[in-house]
């Protein structure tokens, strides 16, 4: 964390000196924000339900108690139960895996996708560029929906179909991020720069111009991961999502849907955990980013 | 010019005295002003000079009560004529600010909106207070705009900001806040990233608003700017003012060593062959007249030379606009070729076709004979490092994701060197520029202005170059933080023997530093010769119509009594 420096020809004043040693990182952890702790909180809960779901949650999430159906937050059931008498926390911890595996892995195949073509897309012979371009357009005026139905269609229904779906659904609009980006960074004076002090082309394409647009990826990525959940859970809707008795939070959000006016709560907790999730890779990602460029947040 | 006596019987507008500022922060109170005294006469003008970050934009706004939301504002004394300021409630600044005190931006270029015609902005300043029918309005629009000096008031009022040029903008927005004829102006820095033409016109500008009996507040970090329109002038540093006093009695008997810093700091025909700043040069066995021995003995054979460019654009209409016209010139070993003129003269576009990140449409670029833009890429490269340039803007030509020491790097690795030696190596860069180890980490986002200028500097001096280029590479800083900047290129040219191509459109600044200089205007070079021949005697009309634009300090006392 740098200070604010005096100005001046001499006797300058600077906190940014040394290479950030593991000491210095645990002592810097501490001057972290609260919000860069929360968000790295809710992962790494994610994390654990999805590595070890049954060291967080009491019940099985198949045990059904019928006497006991859209029961209330209790102290047995931490956030109730569904309508067979499942409890809807051991669901919620049982389906993380699911879910972010489709988030990340769906992020993954829209990046891997979106870059290549996003750069493409940038190149300066104006026909190649154009090509790309209206391909990109053909793509973004299909729904980002409709793609994954399309694809899960054709593969079959399995969670990572879905996830493979929903991130070929999701890399159009990524690749125009990255293109924009691209032809920023192409204009920019710092690979003017590096040009001209007499960098090969390769070196400024690897050192400046694929990192540098890639950057604005970093957080954008973060909400994606959310996205991709909220499209499984409308694939599951639609009955083409993960199959019932998974409890992948997007299938719980579509269940929850029936019961939309009788147990709000069903659809509400799986939605905010999905909210939080979305929103904690988000922070932690811009914060990451902010940081490696020296900004302070 | 009326003596201060005189002054003094007149009524007093604002009346500042112990005026303290300081923001509330995460890491407790800041505070940004000092003790700062003011006192404004009816018909007078104050100018408040220092470098940024000195508290001068801070010290004014606190007077428009727009310190800010986290400021702590106290004073003594803070009265704008009988009204004290410091409990007028913010439904009550309204009644003043813009009736009673007009308030002119620091940056013109951002302070309009670009989604409103000129004539709406000027027309929402007028409907605030007054109340006028639409013909009424639509005359007072009219009248506001030949004020200040746009020409073809009818057809500029309808166009958006983004259609004006600079200095129509700054005109503009001046009279949005003369729309109410308020006795006070405010103007924060109204002249800055002008050009010398046109910072003129809107100095006339003001001029006139001072003629017409309004009384006038400036900030500036240029003395030579203010000087001919000040009676008064304030000098502030670290927040604090550190002098004060009639225009005359500041600039010619200065008391201060930071006004001296000043005074001594703008360039021109007085500074040549001497250092600005009081910054010790870099170089250990530095003679003070070592400059103006070298122009005249170092000059060699021709190093850089450009045959007949020609660049041309195409305007939306499909007019062809050329940027450059038949431009021709040659850059002899060891001297500093300065190119001047006004912004769109194509100046920068020489510059970049000389580096070959422009192709022009025809002409040739030579160097050392040999025609380098012709070849392939490969090829270029190795003339590459022998040709460096500094951007205008510094910061946007690192990549924000790195580190002063990887920047520096990087090039250093491109010309050879084992990595162990590197971290030395960019240390030894850093020195040569004046900064040390502790900036070899930093992010170029903390460094000052002036600071990313002598990392963009040691950037370019890790090619071990011939030529430098330099665009522009002192305009956008505060005139004592350039002094430093061109001391330090002055030093490096002797210890490095280099050849300097510099691109300006300050007068000033070519005059101080280069041997040879070219005017260019509308693409085409117009004159061309030895500084000295050049500001002397200006052949073409264009040349002498920006020598007499030039605001200079030793003008002033002549001036004002004029």
């Amino acid at each position: 964390m740098a200070t604010p420096l005096l100005d001046g020809h001499s006797g300058l004043v600077l906190g940014a000196t040394q290479k950030p040693s593991s000491w210095r990182l645990l002592r810097e952890a501490r001057r972290l924000p609260l919000l860069v702790w929360l968000s790295a909180a809710v992962i790494f809960f994610t994390a654990w339900a999805s590595i070890a779901p049954g060291t967080l949650a009491r019940h099985s999430p198949l045990e059904t108690d019928l006497l006991n159906t859209l029961g209330p937050l209790s102290a047995d059931h931490w956030l109730g139960t569904d309508e067979i008498g499942r409890d809807l926390y051991s669901r919620l911890v049982f389906g993380a895996r699911e879910s972010f595996l489709i988030g990340i892995l769906a992020m993954i195949i829209a990046i891997v996708l979106a870059v290549p073509l996003g750069f493409l897309a940038s190149l300066p012979p104006p026909f190649a560029r154009a090509a790309v371009d209206r391909i990109i357009e053909i793509l973004l005026s299909f729904p980002t929906l409709l793609v994954a139905l399309l694809f899960v269609t054709i593969l079959g229904q399995s969670p990572f179909n879905v996830a493979v779906a929903v991130g070929i659904g999701a890399a159009p609009g990524y690749a125009r991020l990255v293109r924009g980006q691209s032809l920023l960074v192409r204009s920019s004076a710092y690979v003017e720069a590096a040009i001209a002090l007499g960098h090969t082309r390769a070196r400024v394409l690897f050192q400046h111009i694929i990192p540098n647009s890639i950057r604005p990826l970093i957080p954008v990525t973060g909400l994606g991961i959310g996205k991709a959940i909220v499209w499984s859970s409308s694939l599951s809707y639609l009955g083409l999502g993960v199959k019932p008795p998974s409890s992948e939070w997007g299938a719980l959000l579509a269940a929850g849907k029936v019961q939309l006016l009788e147990a709000p709560s069903l659809i509400v907790i799986p939605g905010t955990a999905v909210v939080l999730v979305a929103l904690s890779f988000s922070t932690l990602f811009s914060y990451i980013q902010a940081r490696s460029e020296g900004a302070k947040t | 010019m009326s003596t201060t006596a005189s002054v003094s019987q007149r009524e007093i507008l604002f009346d500042v005295q112990n005026l303290n500022v300081g923001f509330a922060t995460l890491d407790g109170h800041k505070p940004v002003v000092h003790n700062f005294n003011l006192r404004l006469h009816k018909g007078e003008t104050v100018a408040i000079v220092g470098e940024s970050g000195s508290g001068k934009t801070v010290a004014t706004r606190a007077l428009l009560g727009l310190a800010g939301d986290n400021a702590l504002v106290d004073a003594e004394v803070l009265r704008y004529r009988e009204q004290s300021l410091l409990t007028v409630k913010p439904r009550e600044w309204k009644a003043l600010r813009g009736a009673q005190i007009g308030y002119v931006l620091q940056d013109a270029l951002v302070s309009l909106d670009p989604l409103q015609p000129v004539r709406r902005e000027i027309g929402e300043a007028l409907e605030a207070h007054l109340d006028l029918d639409r013909n009424q309005r639509q005359q007072s629009i009219l009248e506001l705009l030949t004020r200040v000096g746009v020409p073809q008031p009818e057809v500029r009022q309808d166009q958006y900001p983004g259609e004006l040029s600079g200095g129509l903008r700054q005109r503009a927005l001046i009279a949005t806040a003369l729309a109410q004829n308020p006795p006070v102006i405010i103007a924060d820095e109204p002249t800055t990233a002008l050009d010398v033409l046109v910072q003129n016109q809107v100095l006339q500008v003001l001029r006139a608003l001072i003629k017409d009996g309004t009384s006038l507040i400036l900030i500036s970090h240029d003395l030579s700017v203010v000087a001919s329109l000040a009676d008064v002038i304030l000098v502030m540093k670290d927040g604090r003012v550190v002098e004060s006093g009639a225009t005359e009695q500041v600039l010619h008997h200065p008391q201060h060593p930071y006004t001296k810093a000043l005074i001594r700091a703008i360039p021109g025909a007085h500074t040549r062959g001497r250092r600005l700043s009081e910054a010790p040069s870099t170089l250990e066995s530095r003679r003070d007249d070592i400059a103006a021995s070298a122009s005249s003995t170092r000059i060699g054979e021709v190093l850089l030379e450009a045959r007949s460019l020609q660049k041309m654009f195409k305007a939306p209409d499909g007019q062809p606009i050329y940027a450059i016209r038949n431009a021709s010139l040659q850059l002899k070993k060891g001297e500093v070729l300065g190119i001047v003129g006004q912004s769109g003269s194509g100046k920068s576009t020489v510059a970049r076709i000389l580096l070959g990140l422009t192709a022009a449409d025809s002409g040739a670029v030579l160097y050392q004979g040999i025609e380098w833009l012709k070849r392939n890429h490969q090829d270029r490269r190795l003339v590459r490092g022998k040709i460096a340039m500094v951007h205008q803007d510094p910061y946007s030509s690192f990549d924000p994701r790195w580190t002063v020491a990887r920047i520096l790097n990087d090039v250093l690795s491109l010309y050879g060197g084992g990595k162990k030696t590197q971290r030395q190596d960019v240390l030894r860069l850093l020195h040569t520029v004046g900064l040390n180890q502790q900036h070899a980490d930093a992010y170029p986002i903390h460094l000052s202005g002036g600071q990313r200028q002598r990392v963009a500097i040691a950037r370019a001096l890790a090619v071990n170059p011939e030529v430098l280029v330099l665009d522009e590479a002192v305009s956008a800083l505060d005139v004592s933080i350039q002094a430093q900047i061109l001391d330090l290129l002055i030093d490096l040219r002797e210890q490095y023997d280099l050849s300097i191509i510099f691109v300006s459109h300050d007068l000033g600044v070519i005059h101080h530093i280069a041997d040879r200089v070219l005017v260019m205007k509308d693409g085409e070079i117009v004159e061309e010769g030895l500084a000295q021949e050049i500001f002397s005697t200006p052949r073409h009309a264009y040349t002498q119509e920006l020598i007499a634009a030039l605001p200079r300090l030793e003008h002033t006392a002549f001036r004002r009594a004029a």
